[in-house]
């Protein structure tokens, strides 16, 4: 067996193996999003109304209790499905209905989301239902903005804040 | 599944060929992969500890500081970020390599599942390590690579609120989650260590080290390809941009971009489901119970030979139980016992020139008897007029197949593995005139589907290891052909040519 055709070989082969590690390191590249659009990002988190009502107890019902057990208003734990939806120029992009979290549909529900939408000056509205009501929003808010190519736009809501906010 | 392992089986065939023929069958890298996988783990641990000391584990600076290492400190700490990079990825291609090799050759069915098992979830610590070291750069990539992984993880129902969240825009980004990813990139390698460790737990003289002479070539393969083409970052991470272009470590991230197409819920099954399924593959389809080796106390003197040949650590060796004045005994345990007889192989009771009828050695498998083996070696065998006798011992895995034609004067006796050969029975074969040569066919070197097999016979061979062949053998009479995969046609060569000098010896 000729050895410098075998060194030649094990070169080659060294290099055929770096290059590839190399070259599979970082490339090809990877077009995530496009650049020429806006990403609207909608995330929040909130707990929705309980499925039933707390029930006040009355005194004595609350006398029948253990001293360390007294509490005034007895709750089931369900919740409602969340309901938000958003709107693009006075077109509806996104409707989502979110089931409550936990094992016992007691906790809050999330939504999160991303779309691609054309760069310029938009007119957003969010709207979100947690009640029972059947028609009609709980929260609502309208801005007209302004989505910059290769930007994230965010939509969040926090009941504390007094709903939704748009940056 | 048969026909994906012949498949898979031709593929490394070929290629071992070539990479045999440039670096030799002993130093050929497709029989040191598993080795590979530790001495690349070495470099990524050894360089990371490096890095760690410059690394800023902030979110604010821990970018600056990657950038002060590869522009400042190019020469040193630049280097280093490369190394570490590129090994961590060699290390991902030899993993796989390792795996699908093992997959093609059936290593992991029966008894060899331990190795195959505790190498599954290695696979995921692999992973979190990698993506791990990526998000810590916290450029452009270490962005996409935030959101993407917890827009994925949201997916799963065990978070009350998107972890996606922590990445939402530049006003929520907060130290805590990158902490919590520097805490996760230093103690998952080394939970992985350990399984590592675990890993190889029934292999006696696990190969953990390549051979010097590989491992200098591939670091040197490795700081070239640092020194020519330095990873680099890909710019500082900006929440409030979209990263619209990312250059991906295909090694790791090949999977994301299912992310946008595959919903997340989905991929967390099809990737459960694939893991389930690996680790099920050594019992599809159940594989029946081969019988473990059993020891005869009457025939053992304790020698501890088999305890030191058995290549699964299936031999422990215990205080004496039947009084005999000797201190100790082999025990085999059943669940490691994988059949290759190479304990009967070493027993210095299995020889065939004991008068006893039947043989009965120290150890044995009572499925293929040392008796049983002395009465295939008796059996007449002729050949065509003055045409030598040969006398093949082959291994079950082997190439032996195209070789049984016993007109010619050939007899292929299949061994388990050609580890359970004791060598008194080349002596046998040729000194009472059974065969005129014997030849020895197994495994490649580094390669026996019993591991040390062909290693142990190699060295019986030249004397180095006990039992040993006697030096009366003479050396022109006995061959040896250790051959790679899908070797056949070489079998059939070094076989034509062994007759060829037999025929040129003079007749004993």
């Amino acid at each position: 067996m000729n050895s410098g055709l075998r060194i030649v070989l094990q070169v080659l082969m060294y290099a055929a193996f770096a290059a590839g590690v190399g070259y599979l390191s970082a490339s090809p590249a990877y077009d995530y999003a496009d650049a020429s659009e806006a990403t609207i990002k909608l995330s929040l988190s909130h707990a929705a109304n309980r499925v039933k009502p707390c029930v006040r107890l009355t005194p004595q019902q609350v006398a029948e209790l253990a001293p360390n057990m007294r509490h005034t208003e007895e709750c089931e734990r369900q919740r409602l499905p969340l309901v938000v939806e958003l709107e693009i120029d006075g077109a509806v992009r996104a409707r989502i209905v979110a089931p409550p979290s936990g094992l016992w549909s007691d906790g809050p529900a999330s939504i999160y989301q991303r779309f691609e939408i054309e760069p310029g000056t938009h007119t957003l509205t969010a709207r979100l239902r947690d009640s029972h009501r059947s028609e009609g929003w709980d929260y609502t808010h309208t801005e007209d903005v302004s989505l910059v190519a290769g930007r994230y736009f965010t939509v969040t809501f926090r009941a504390e804040s007094g709903g939704f906010s748009f940056r | 599944m048969a026909f994906l392992k012949h498949a898979l089986y031709g593929l490394f065939a070929r290629a071992e060929y070539l990479f045999e023929y440039a670096f030799g069958q002993r130093y050929n890298p497709f029989t040191w992969l598993g080795a590979f996988g530790w001495y690349f783990y070495w470099i990524t641990a050894a360089t990371g500890i490096y890095l760690y000391i410059f690394f800023d584990t902030g979110i604010v600076d821990a970018y600056a500081s990657v950038e002060y290492m590869s522009n400042e400190q190019w020469y040193a700490a630049g280097i280093m970020r490369s190394l570490h990079r590129y090994a961590s990825d060699a290390l991902v291609v030899v993993v796989v390599l390792h795996l699908l090799r093992e997959f093609a050759m059936d290593r992991l069915r029966g008894k060899h599942f331990f190795a195959w098992l505790t190498g599954v979830p290695l696979l995921a610590f692999i992973y979190i390590c990698g993506i791990s070291g990526y998000w810590l750069v916290w450029d452009k990539l270490a962005q996409y690579i935030a959101v993407a992984t917890t827009e994925w993880l949201d997916a799963l129902p065990f978070f009350a609120e998107p972890i996606a969240n922590n990445f939402l825009d530049s006003t929520t980004l907060g130290g805590r989650f990158f902490t919590l990813m520097v805490l996760i990139h230093i103690f998952a390698p080394l939970f992985m260590l350990l399984l590592m460790w675990v890993h190889v737990q029934r292999h006696s003289s696990a190969r953990v080290n390549p051979p010097r002479g590989l491992a200098i070539g591939t670091m040197a393969a490795l700081l070239a390809l640092s020194v020519i083409y330095p990873a680099v970052s890909q710019g500082p991470a900006d929440l409030d941009v979209v990263p619209a272009t990312v250059n991906l470590d295909w090694f790791y991230l090949a999977g994301y971009p299912l992310f946008e197409v595959v919903p997340g819920g989905r991929l967390w099954l099809y990737l459960g489901g694939g893991f389930a399924l690996l680790a099920a593959l050594p019992w599809l389809p159940p594989e029946g119970r081969k019988p473990e080796a059993r020891v005869s106390l009457a025939n053992c003197n304790g020698c501890s030979r088999c305890f030191d040949d058995c290549p699964f650590s299936a031999i422990t060796m215990v205080a004496r139980s039947d009084g005999r004045p000797y201190e100790l005994e082999p025990a085999v345990n059943p669940d490691n016992c994988t059949s290759c007889g190479i304990c009967a192989g070493s027993c210095p009771t299995s020889t065939p020139f004991r008068r006893a009828k039947p043989i009965q050695p120290g150890i044995e498998l009572p499925h293929r008897t040392i008796s049983e083996l002395r009465e295939r070696v008796m059996a007449p065998l002729t050949a065509r007029g003055d045409e030598p006798r040969i006398i093949v011992f082959a291994c079950d895995q082997g190439n032996a197949d195209i070789l049984g034609d016993e007109t010619a004067g050939v007899r292929v006796i299949k061994l388990p593995c050609v580890g359970m050969l004791p060598p008194s029975f080349i002596d046998y074969a040729l000194s009472r005139r059974f065969a005129d040569g014997v030849m020895l066919a197994g495994c490649a070197a580094n390669d026996c589907f019993h591991r040390l097999g062909n290693e142990w016979t190699m060295r019986r061979m030249a004397r180095q290891r006990d039992p040993h062949l006697r030096q009366r053998v003479a050396g022109e009479r006995v061959e040896t052909a250790w051959l790679p995969p899908g070797a056949r046609h070489r079998l059939g060569v070094a076989l034509h040519r062994f007759r060829e000098k037999l025929r040129g010896l003079p007749h004993e």
